[in-house]
Order: C-alpha cells, then structure tokens, then sequence
C-alpha cells in the first residue's frame, strides 16, 4: 500500500471507532466529560510510560484507560459533593492535563513523545512506525492498534446495543428492568479511554475531541434512528479523513487539523441543509405552513 | 531556594511578567466567578481555544507579531465561537455541551492548520505562535505586558463600575429584564468581558488551559463565601496567587510551560478549599454529618423505645424490650445499637434487665420531647405549603420550642388529626415506671 | 398473596423524611390511585418500590418477593418529562424497550417481541404512528407511547407515574379505556394522580398520602372529606367544593 493510502487508512479507523463511540455521548450529553477524557488520556500514557518504560501499545492503552476511567470518576465524585458539573469537568480536565504536561517536561529527555506530538499528532510517520513479526512487515503498527481497538468497540456496542440505548434514553426505566446503568457508563468511558489513546499517537488530542463530537453531531440532525445514526456518524468519520487527507495535500498543512476542519466544514453544511432538521428545512417548513394558512 | 526566588525577581523582566501575571489572575477570577454562576464555565474553553484561528489570522493580516492586533483576533474568534454555539443551541436539537465540544474542536483544529501554513511562511519561525498553545510567560515582552495588563485593569473597572447590574442579571435574567435593564446589551457586555479576560491570558497560560484561570479561582471562593461581592475578590486573590506560583516556578526551571504550573497551583488551591472550608468543606460538612448522624441515631433508639413503649402500654403491656424488637421497628445495626444502648445507659435514660432494655423516668422526659419534637416536624413537612410564610427553621436546626404559640397549637391540631400526638405522658410513664426502678434498687 | 405489599417503608435525607412508614398492602385486580398534594412523596413512594431510591427501612414485596426477584411482573410508566424525547428513535423501538427485561443479555428483540409491540401500540390507538420518530408526536402520543411500553412488559402489576399530567381529551380517555381492560385482566394499576376531581370516577381504590400514609381503601369509603382533610390540611371550603362538585378546576 502506498504511504498515502496508509495515512487515509489510519484517519478512516480513528473516523469510524469515534464516530460510533461519540453518537453514544452526545445522547448521552457528556461530550464535554469525552472532551475532559481525550485531554487526560496524556497523563495516562505519560504515567504508563514512567512506570513500563516502553511505549508499546498495550501499556499505553491501560494507562489511559485507567486514567480515563479516573477522570470520569473524579467528575462524578466532584459533581456529588456539590460543585456544578460543567465547572467538576472544567477542574478535572485542566488539572490532570496540567500535570501530564509537566510530567512530559519534566521527563523530556527520557519520554519520546512531546506535548505538540499529543496534541496534533504525527499521522504523517505513521506508515513508517511498522509492526514487524518475525521479520514480517505486517504494515502501520497504529493502524494494528486503531483496527485492534475499532473492533472492540464493535463487539461491545454489538452485545450490549440495547442495554446501551435503554439506558441513555431512559435510565430510570432501565434501573427498574434491573439493567446495571453505572457499569453502563464506565463502558461507554472504558471506550472512549481506549479509542482517544488508540488515536491519539495518530492524530493528537484535538482531532480525537473533533472526530467524537462532530460527526455524531452531524449525523444527529440527519437521522432519527439510532443505528442509522450510527452509521452516517461513521461514514462522516471517513469522509472527514479523507477529504482532510487531500486537503492538506492540495495546501500541505497539518494533517489532522485538515481533518478536524473539514468535519466541522460537512457539520456546518448539514446545519443549513438538512431536510429535517436544518436552517433550510425549517425555514421551508415554516414557510409551506404560512402558504397553506394564507 | 529563597535564594533562588529572589535572584528571579530581581530580574526585571521577570517583575514585569509577574506583574503581568497578577493582574491576569485577578481579572480572570473576577470574570471566572460570573461564568460559573451563568453556568457558562465550558463556553471559557471554547472561546481559549477558539482564539487560535483568530490569533493566527491576525498575524497572517498584518505579517508580524503584535500583541495589539493578537488580542483583537483572538476576541473577535471567540466572540464568534459563542455566537456559534448560541444559535446550534438555539436552531437545531443539539444540545449545550455537544454544540460547545464541536465549535471548540473544530475552531481549534481549523487554528493547527493556519498555524501549520504560518510557519511554512519566510517569517513563520521567529512567530512564536506555538506558545499560545501552553502558554509561556517568560516568551513576555515588556510592551505585552503593558498591553495586558492595561486590559485587565480596563476589564476590573468595567466589573467595578457595572457590579450591580451584573450580579443582578447573573443571578436573575427575567427580573432584570422586568426593571428595565438592557439585559442583551449586558450579555454581550459580559461575553465580551469574559472573552477579553481569555485572550490576555492565552500568551501566559495558553489557550488548552486557559479554562482553568477561569474556573478553578472561581469554584474554589465558591468555597468560602455565599455572597457575590467576596467571592469576587477571593477569586481575584486565589487568581493573583497562581499566577504569581506559577510564574515564579517555571521561571525557574526553563523547561516548564508557565500554564500548566498555574493550573496545578490553581487545584492545589482548589483542593485546599474543597476540603478545609469552613462550612462547605468536605471535612466540615463530614464532621457536621458525623455529628448529625451520631445525634440521629440516639434519637433514632429513643423514639423507638418510645413508640414501642406508647403502643404496649396504652394496650397495658410490656415496657421492656429487645435489641432485636427495637431493631425490627426501625433498621439498625447490631453494633451501632448495642454502642447506643449502652451509651444512652450511661445517660441514664436507659435501664437493661437480661437483654431487655426500658426507658428509665429521665429517659421517658427526654425521649417524649424527641418524640413530640420530630412529629411535629413531621407534620410541618406535610403541610409545608401551609406554613411556608412563617419561615420555620428546617431539617437538622428543627426545635418545636422555637415556635410562636399560634403555630404550635395549629401543627399539634394537625398532628392530632393524624393520630400522632404522643400518647405517652412521661408523668403516666412514671406511673407504672417507678415499681420497677425501685424493686432494681432493692436488689 | 398481595401483588403489593409494603412494610414501614422509610425513604429520608438524614433527618428530613420524605416518606414516613408506610405500610399497606393493595388486592389483585385493583385501579388504584395514590393522591396527595405535591411533595407528599407520591413518585417516590413509586421508585422506592423499584428499588430507584434508596430506603432507609422497611420491605417491599411483590407478590411475596423482593422487587429484584419480581421485575418481570412489573410495569413502569415514568414521568413523561423524564426523558429527551429527541433521542433519535420511533416509537415501536420505544415499546420494544418494554421487552427487554424479558429478553436477557446479548439477545435482540426477535419477531414475538415486534408482534407483542405492535399490539400495545394498537391497543394504546398508536399502531399508524409506529415509525414516527418520538420527538413528533404530541404529548398525549408520547404518554401513550410510554403506555405501550408498560403493556410490551406484559406485567402483572403496573407502577404509572402521573400519566395524565398534561394529555389531551382523546388520550386520557384511552388511558382510562386501557386502566379498565388491565384491570380486566385481573392486574393491579398503582397511579400516581393529582387531579382530586377524576378520582372517584376513575379509580376503584384510592392511597391518601402524605408523607406517611393517611387512608388506603376502596375509593368510596377513603375518599372523604374528612379524608382528603388530614391528606390536604385544614382548606375544607375548597375540598367541599372537590369533592361535591366534580367541574372545579382543581
């Protein structure tokens, strides 16, 4: 495969396991504890690091996924003893973002990775960072971890799909049906954890915080039904990457800043466009209500 | 290490960043506390890092470096970015923090682009525009710090001169609106102030954790006081003092980004409030519900043995009985009732024959006004409405003997109605009490 | 046995009691409604019973079981204004939620339980409606959606939460209709219900609560003035007129 089409590759898988994972958040309406999620994820892999001393995948996903899981728990212990919870989220997340900068500065010389890396990410030398078995070059060593991580993400939302759904449309029903809810939402962060830390090494923080909210977001105002929803959210995950992949081809800038740009680019569309939900359509609406009265 | 400290300070560029860094905290705090009482802390973030575009904008307009010009792009972006979550709040079914995470994102990740085409450019490398992201004090020049400082001092005097009006509108929009204040002309006032007190602080602290400078002050004076006027200037101060931490500490050490070492001296701050205060504090509100649950629960073993003693005795019955029946009328467990049994023993109000416990005639004074007491706050709750004018004392500070005498007679005609005034005189009580107190003595 | 049986249930914030001791037990085959002014603990007397609240004391048995040992015998209508009804679904997916506690784990709602939906809808009047995303019904629709569900449980004893706040003529009398042929079927209907004027015509038994229970019985002999007076405080012109005059707007 060309080292284009790997690039594409990678900006596609992180698309789809966060346009999936994000529908479930903004129905949830916790984009903002993902947002808080994806910035933490760092001190999570900063500490996995310190403690493995290696940057292999596997410690990096614990990491993060303990420290993702932390963060939402923090959130929620804050939010109990009684701080507003837009404010819980606002002191969780700068504060352990704060201290993995620090701790990356701190260890700068020892941790290969740097805070610029975290945040935009370095889609660029992915092809080169190769995963080699047994002398095999098996291909992108991220792009193992982000399809490792895609899959996963599917099978969990495969089997427990309707506990998922129940539970964020209706909680209080789904406590009554005896449907374990809390263990719901630490699943539902476990995956955002791991997704944001699988993409993060790809496209940085940012991009993961754009291609979790705005594709779903997108998707929301075009479908009424979960799993259709899910779908488009998918494929504007795709679309998203691929377009900002050219993109940044045609005017060479950040990679993933081109991705993040033109997601919100297919958002801003779908805001005035959309049948049902859209500024045209309602104006529409509006408007073939007024004749028929008149 | 003091040695150290004050070797920085003599420093006079790094007097004027410090400077500059106070009056950035202060102005952030003030501004802080207005967002989170407008519940709009998040909106902080978004218009932080939607500042980037316009930062970076600006330069690519007018082609070097000036703070002036920065500032001006950055308001203007994030006045945008608000405008923007405004109305996908407004005009579509996406809601708050939804529409607040994808201006942020995208707005920033459009910013990464710019930047990325900025330092391809001739002049792109002297930029310095990567400090923006986490900020770094130290990269301060003296005529920035003239610049922000000015600002925050022009923000200060604004939140001075208006601070009626704006607490008036934080706290109620619609009455506001109803005395006739300019309550859209506020709002833009009070979004163009908090986004004024972001962009001087981006070049500092950085445009990720700018959020912080506005909210961590904030919340933590949250802690200390109920009223507007101090929790501004305690947001102020506990601004002013991360700013100072935080500068003096990455001066120090080079490698550290000024932002974050704010930030983490803000939560320590932070954390310091959330346990220590006085009253809202977790140790104080754990003391208090230590307290109350260790009061709740003598009371809770006397009103037992009262109840189960008022519905024996009117049917001429036993007076004495077992853990497992006091248990059994209210839920307890063994070793917290055994500890209060034998704690109110002490008191003398209880009395044990085998492992049978009964009030003695003190105790039956006592737990007949506990009794008397949460009936009649019982029945206050019922009728709560009825009584909402009169302002009673509520929950923990409830004492019926607080009462006027006409609100008394009035919540114990209603406790009569539902039969639950107490039948359990303590002088009827001593009537068939004393036979065996007395026989106990004896032996 | 009782489809309800409740014992000195306690639901308190430390000192402040909500719910205060409430005992009673409801015969099968029963409409029953739970009155009392706002705040007297109705909906939570609801979700204590389903195990939503905690309780600092008491038990809770249906038929003769803990509620965890009994959810498939339960219905539950909640609040409407409980849920975002712009979460992207349509209302046969709504009743089919219904089924879940039936299906178990990892399964998905098979054709029977689509059949089982579909008819609630019907008998709720809903069945043309089945694919209408459930932001675009009107409030009465979503109640009724919310109802369909409740009959997809295929329970024995239902939990409904207020279900007339806020409906039009045509789906109050569908509720009613639907209340008649549950009971029909020999099922016990709790209701939470705060309009006094309807309680004689549509419930055969009636819970007087406030805070602690004041009366439980069939409607006729509870639902006195005396009754409503202890549930109601002293207002006694007011509740005259309630009780006498079923056209006062409450």
């Amino acid at each position: 495969m060309s080292y284009g089409a790997w690039i594409i590759l990678t900006g596609s898988l992180v698309g789809v396991s966060c346009g999936i994972v994000g529908c479930f958040l903004i129905l949830r309406k916790m984009a903002m504890l993902a947002d808080a999620i994806s910035h933490t994820v760092l001190l999570g892999i900063v500490l996995a690091y310190l403690v493995s001393h290696s940057l292999e995948g596997i410690y990096m996903l614990v990491g993060a996924g303990i420290i993702g899981l932390l963060t939402a728990f923090l959130v929620q212990v804050l939010d109990t003893s009684g701080v507003q919870s837009d404010a819980a989220i606002g002191v969780v997340f700068t504060s352990l973002f704060a201290l993995g900068v620090i701790l990356l500065s701190a260890f700068a010389g020892k941790v290969h990775l740097d805070v610029n890396h975290a945040l935009m990410g370095e889609i660029t030398f992915i092809p080169w960072d190769t995963l080699t078995i047994n002398g095999m070059d098996l291909g992108p060593s991220a792009v193992w971890m982000l399809g490792f991580v895609l899959i996963l993400n599917l099978i969990l939302i495969f089997f427990f799909y309707k506990e998922i759904k129940i539970s964020s449309f209706d909680p209080a029903m789904a406590t009554a049906i005896g449907i374990p809810v809390i263990f719901i939402h630490y699943l539902l962060m476990s995956m955002v954890s791991i997704t944001t830390v699988a993409s993060f090494d790809s496209v940085g923080a940012i991009l993961v915080v754009a291609m979790l909210i705005v594709p779903g977001a997108t998707a929301y105002l075009l479908t009424d039904r979960l799993i259709i929803m899910l779908c488009i959210s998918a494929v504007i995950g795709v679309a998203s990457a691929v377009g900002g992949y050219y993109a940044a081809l045609a005017w060479n800038i950040s990679i993933s800043g081109s991705m993040a740009s033109i997601a919100g680019l297919i958002f801003g569309l779908t805001f005035i466009l959309s049948p049902k939900h859209g500024l045209l359509g309602k104006v529409l609406a509006r408007r073939s209500i007024s004749t028929q009265h008149s | 290490m003091w040695n150290e400290i004050l070797l920085t300070l003599q420093d006079a560029n790094t007097q004027w960043v410090l400077f500059g860094s106070i009056l950035l905290g202060i102005a952030s705090g003030v501004l802080g506390s207005f967002a989170l009482l407008r519940k709009q802390s998040l909106i902080g973030d978004a218009m932080a890092h939607a500042a980037l575009p316009g930062i970076c904008i600006a330069f690519l307009l007018y082609g070097t470096k000036s703070i002036g010009w920065f500032l001006i792009g950055a308001a203007l972006s994030g006045l945008l970015a608000t405008y923007f979550i405004q109305s996908i709040i407004h005009h579509s079914r996406i809601k708050e923090d939804t529409a607040i995470g994808l201006v942020l994102s995208v707005f920033f990740g459009f910013g990464i682009v710019l930047l990325t085409k900025i330092a391809q450019s001739e002049n792109g490398n002297q930029s310095g525009l990567d400090d923006f992201i986490f900020g770094q004090a130290a990269s301060l020049v003296g005529n920035d710090v003239k610049v922000i400082s000015s600002v925050a001092i022009v923000l200060l005097i604004i939140t001075y001169l208006l601070f009626k009006e704006l607490k008036l509108f934080t706290f109620d929009r619609q009455f506001a609106k109803g005395i006739g204040l300019p309550t859209g002309l506020l709002n833009a006032l009070l979004m163009t102030l908090i986004v004024s007190a972001v962009v001087i602080g981006l070049q500092a602290v950085g445009v990720i954790l700018m959020a912080a400078m506005l909210i961590t002050p904030a919340i933590s004076a949250r802690y200390w006081t109920d009223r507007l006027d101090r929790m501004v200037i305690i947001a102020g101060g506990i601004g002013a003092l991360s700013g100072t931490l935080g500068t003096i500490l990455s001066s120090m050490a080079n490698s550290l980004p000024t932002g974050p070492v704010i930030v983490i001296a803000a939560t320590l701050m932070f954390l310091f409030s959330l346990v220590f205060a006085p009253k809202r504090g977790l140790v104080s509100k754990g003391v208090k519900l230590y307290k109350l649950r260790k009061e709740v629960a003598r009371e809770t073993v006397l009103q037992t043995l009262y109840d189960l003693t008022e519905s024996t005795t009117t049917s001429g019955g036993e007076i004495e009985f077992t853990p497992q029946a006091i248990a059994e009328r209210r839920p307890m467990s063994d070793r917290k009732l055994q500890a209060n049994l034998l704690s109110l023993e002490k008191e003398g109000l209880v009395v044990n024959s085998g492992d049978k416990w009964k009030l003695t005639s003190n105790g039956a004074v006592e737990s007949y006004e506990i009794t008397l007491n949460n009936r009649l706050f019982e029945t206050y709750l019922m009728y709560e409405m009825k009584f909402a004018h009169l302002q009673l004392a509520a929950n923990d500070s409830w004492n019926y003997k607080e009462l006027s005498a006409e609100t008394l007679n009035e919540l114990k005609g209603y406790m009569a109605v539902h039969d639950r005034t107490p039948k359990l005189d303590p002088e009827l009580f001593a009537t068939f009490g004393n036979h065996d107190e007395q026989k106990r003595e004896v032996n | 046995m009782n489809p309800v049986d409740i014992s000195n249930v306690t639901v308190a914030y430390d000192r402040k009691p909500v719910l205060q001791e409430v005992t009673f037990n409801v015969p099968e085959g029963k409409l029953i409604g739970i009155v009392g002014p706002n705040g007297a603990g109705k909906s939570t007397l609801i979700k204590a019973i389903l195990g939503l609240v905690p309780t600092a004391s008491g038990t809770v048995r249906i038929y003769g079981k803990p509620y965890k040992a009994q959810r498939k015998l339960v219905g539950y209508v909640p609040q409407r204004g409980s849920v975002d009804w712009d979460f992207p679904t349509n209302a046969l997916d709504v009743v089919l939620m219904g089924r879940y506690g039936h299906i178990g784990w990892f399964k998905r709602p098979g054709k029977k339980d689509t059949k089982i939906a579909m008819q609630a809808l019907d008998k709720v009047g809903m069945k043309e409606y089945a694919d209408r995303q459930i932001s675009q019904l009107s409030g009465g629709q979503q109640q009724r959606v919310f109802l369909a569900r409740a009959l997809a449980q295929d329970a024995t004893v239902y939990f409904m939460d207020e279900p007339f706040v806020g409906v039009d003529a045509a789906t109050e009398k569908a509720i009613i209709a639907l209340l008649n042929e549950l009971k029909a079927q020999g099922k016990t209907v709790l209701v939470v219900h705060h309009d006094l004027q309807t309680v004689k015509e549509y419930f055969d038994w009636t819970l007087l609560l406030n805070k602690r229970q004041v009366a439980l019985g069939p409607t006729e002999e509870v639902f006195t003035i005396d009754n409503l007076q202890k549930t109601y405080g002293g207002r006694l012109a007011f509740l005259d007129q309630q009780v006498n005059q079923p056209f006062v707007q409450q």
